[in-house]
């Protein structure tokens, strides 16, 4: 198994390193001077050749390549030999290994302190979304397949095919209108927006747990972890904190996680049915087990290879639908950030937070190959 | 001119050459598609929806982009529904989904929006399939480092979530709808690619190949006649599957003032456009919205049904 694990992280560094290297250069294609972008109408040659030595822009991109506006996909070529060190991927590679993102170009705040801002919205709303997705899926999909072509399959099944076609913004409005309009003024009445009702402030954990001087790493963590709501509600024990960032994180963490709700419910399914249909199944149900233990202990286990595959590429359909959760419901989180850095060119900021959400794809996608290798051993010697 | 057909050294005659059999296969698939309900609700949907594509001119009651402000006594930005039939007064002007915030007539930008959705979904999985499927073809019928370097590029493209990868080229390729159908093709390749690949290694050590090799097949013939039709149900049904999604993410990108722009009629404009008058006009994002999922859905099923129908072990 070690073995195992060790040969599927060696394959998925040229993976990253590849993904390293397009975010690089897939941000410098994008057409438009960040310098005037971020400065507007004070964008003089002066102020951007300043600002260009800044931010480290006017060197080469690439040994013996440059920006050229008039060449191919925006590069051109040096003769420069200095520019095969001098140059602006090896700078940020560097960086990169030093665990330093670079500077925002539009207010120069380090990347790595918005990413400590904006990435535990993210996190929140997905893992929510997760959570929703995988116990109502499963449980559809169990109660489908264990009541096949009963009313409740079909049912079941409406919804799934319904879940997997509403697109994540026309749903996410449905809930808006629904749950803050027509319900307005009754118990099921829910915020369509934010993360925190008026009047409520989420507390520093480090200054809660009497540790005000706590600095470096640490205190970043504890940041970090404080920016997701419900937690900071739970670690400083205020409930009422916690249930009402709850309330704000109930309708866009379902309207995120229904697509894969329903892919999971679809999956568990068609798996437990091909299972159940099983020499082993028949031999445990012929050995007189109750059929609720034939089902968990023998049908769902093997199913579950194909359900968690599901689920580990949902991250994905997770990540994508962030962008357009957090502009319906005005999260502040990764998806919008890179969005809005997009437009502002501000270079440094999308390559930051494209490249993290890539490598947490590329680790999912990692961690669903290993637990192949924990639920199917056969997988292993593949 | 009719291919001859070609027998293996027992006398069988090699897969993909014998005309009848083919017949005889092609009317049996047909069958085990038209078996599969959800096969049949989606190719009603579908021939619903490109009924109202097709027929759009004439079911539409006014041209999708025309302001009706001065043209009609009482319109205005977002007037209500007027159905004369359910007791709007005969004195107004009949407009089924009432006005948009420019005071176009919703119904007839509704069923405008299934010609543009219809098409940009077909013609983004046709371009994916063919660069996608050449791709999957030339790495798995040349093996190696070439495959390992085209694997490997499309490995990197599945890296990132869909519709940021889709976002990025769109903004490299400026605005527009025909942008964002080239960026909702290129996220959609590797897909494409793995399943041809998979195709052309499973069918590349079959002895009729071998057999079609000794007889003097060049690579060329053998692609055609022997690989590319068996790698073509698994596209198809991949494909089928993938215009639902096309249509999904270019209207999510239209949504984000990405891909169409206004005011051309298209769904995910529509919504886009509309979403902060939620409160007051909610109809203006539900209906293009309902009609987003009935694409979406149409398409899903009729992917499922397909996909079972080519591969009974998973029809239940």
């Amino acid at each position: 198994m070690i073995r195992f694990i060790i040969r599927r992280l060696l394959l998925s560094i040229p993976v990253l390193l590849g993904v390293v290297f397009i975010v690089f250069l897939l941000v410098r294609v994008i057409p438009g001077d960040p310098c005037e972008a971020a400065l507007q109408e004070r964008a003089t040659p002066e102020t951007c050749q300043r600002f260009g030595e800044r931010f480290g822009l006017n060197k080469p991109v690439l040994p013996f390549v440059i920006k050229d506006k008039g060449g191919f996909l925006g590069f051109g070529v040096t003769t420069d030999p200095a520019s095969i060190i001098n140059n602006q991927f090896f700078i940020y590679t560097g960086d990169l290994l030093t665990g330093d993102l670079g500077e925002s170009i539009r207010n120069g705040q380090p990347v790595t302190e918005i990413l400590v801002e904006r990435m535990p919205t993210t996190i929140e709303l997905t893992v929510y979304a997760l959570l929703f997705a995988i116990t109502v899926g499963m449980t559809l999909g169990v109660i489908s397949a264990y009541r096949r072509n009963s009313v409740a399959d079909v049912g079941t099944m409406v919804v799934a095919n319904l879940g997997v076609s509403i697109p994540v913004f026309v749903l996410g409005l449905v809930f808006a209108f629904t749950f803050a309009i027509v319900l307005k003024d009754t118990i099921f009445e829910l915020p369509p927006t934010g993360r925190l009702n008026a009047g409520f402030q989420p507390q520093d954990i480090a200054v809660a747990w009497g540790m005000p001087d706590l600095a470096g790493p640490p205190r970043t963590v504890l940041d970090f972890i404080g920016n997701m709501y419900t937690v900071n509600g739970l670690l400083t024990l205020n409930s009422r904190l916690f249930f009402d960032a709850l309330r704000h994180l109930i309708l866009p963490a379902v309207a995120l996680g229904t697509i894969p709700m329903a892919i999971i419910a679809r999956m568990t399914r068609s798996s437990l049915l091909e299972v159940l249909g099983q020499d082993y199944v028949r031999t445990a149900r012929a050995k007189g087990m109750k059929p609720r233990v034939v089902m968990f202990r023998h049908g769902l286990r093997n199913a579950l290879l194909p359900v968690v595959t599901v689920i580990g590429l949902s991250i994905g359909t997770l990540l994508s639908g962030a962008i357009l959760t957090e502009t319906i419901f005005g999260l502040t989180g990764m998806g919008r950030t890179i969005y809005e850095s997009i437009f502002g060119r501000d270079y440094i900021v999308v390559q930051g937070f494209s490249l993290i959400v890539a490598v947490i794809y590329v680790l999912v996608n990692l961690i669903v190959d290993i637990s192949y290798g924990y639920l199917d051993p056969r997988v292993r010697l593949a | 001119m009719s291919q001859a057909t070609t027998f293996d050294v027992t006398g069988q005659p090699l897969p993909g050459t014998d005309a009848p059999a083919v017949a005889r296969g092609e009317r049996s698939t047909l069958r085990r598609v038209l078996r599969q309900r959800s096969a049949i609700v989606g190719l009603a949907i579908l021939a619903f929806l490109f009924a109202v594509a097709i027929f759009a001119d004439f079911i539409a009651t006014y041209p999708p982009n025309q302001v009706l402000i001065g043209v009609e006594p009482d319109a205005k930005p977002r007037l209500g529904p007027c159905i004369h039939f359910l007791g709007c007064p005969t004195t107004q002007s009949q407009h089924y989904f009432g006005l948009d915030g420019n005071a176009r007539d919703e119904f007839s930008r509704v069923v405008h929006g299934a010609r543009t959705s219809l098409a940009v979904g077909f013609i983004t999985v046709i371009w994916s399939i063919i660069i996608g499927a050449l791709i999957g073809a030339v790495a798995g019928y040349s093996g190696g480092r070439l495959d390992n370097f085209l694997m490997r590029i499309m490995d990197m493209l599945l890296a990132f979530p869909a519709l940021l990868l889709a976002i990025v080229v769109v903004t490299i390729l400026g605005k527009g709808l025909t942008n964002a159908m080239i960026a909702i093709g290129i996220v959609a390749l590797p897909i494409y690619a793995r399943v041809m690949r998979a195709s052309v290694l499973s069918v590349r050590e079959q002895d009729y190949v071998t057999a079609a090799r000794a007889l003097g097949d060049s690579s060329m013939g053998i692609l055609r006649r022997r690989v590319v039709p068996n790698a073509l149900t698994p596209i198809i049904v991949q494909g089928t599957l993938g215009i639902g999604g096309a249509v999904l993410e270019i209207a999510a990108l239209s949504f984000l003032g990405l891909a169409a722009q206004a005011p051309t009629a298209e769904w995910g404009v529509m919504i886009g456009t509309e979403r902060n008058q939620l409160f007051t006009a909610p109809l203006l994002s539900f209906i293009p919205g309902v009609a987003l999922t009935l694409t979406v859905l149409g398409f899903n099923l009729l992917g499922d049904g397909l996909r079972d129908a080519f591969d009974p072990r998973l029809a239940r």
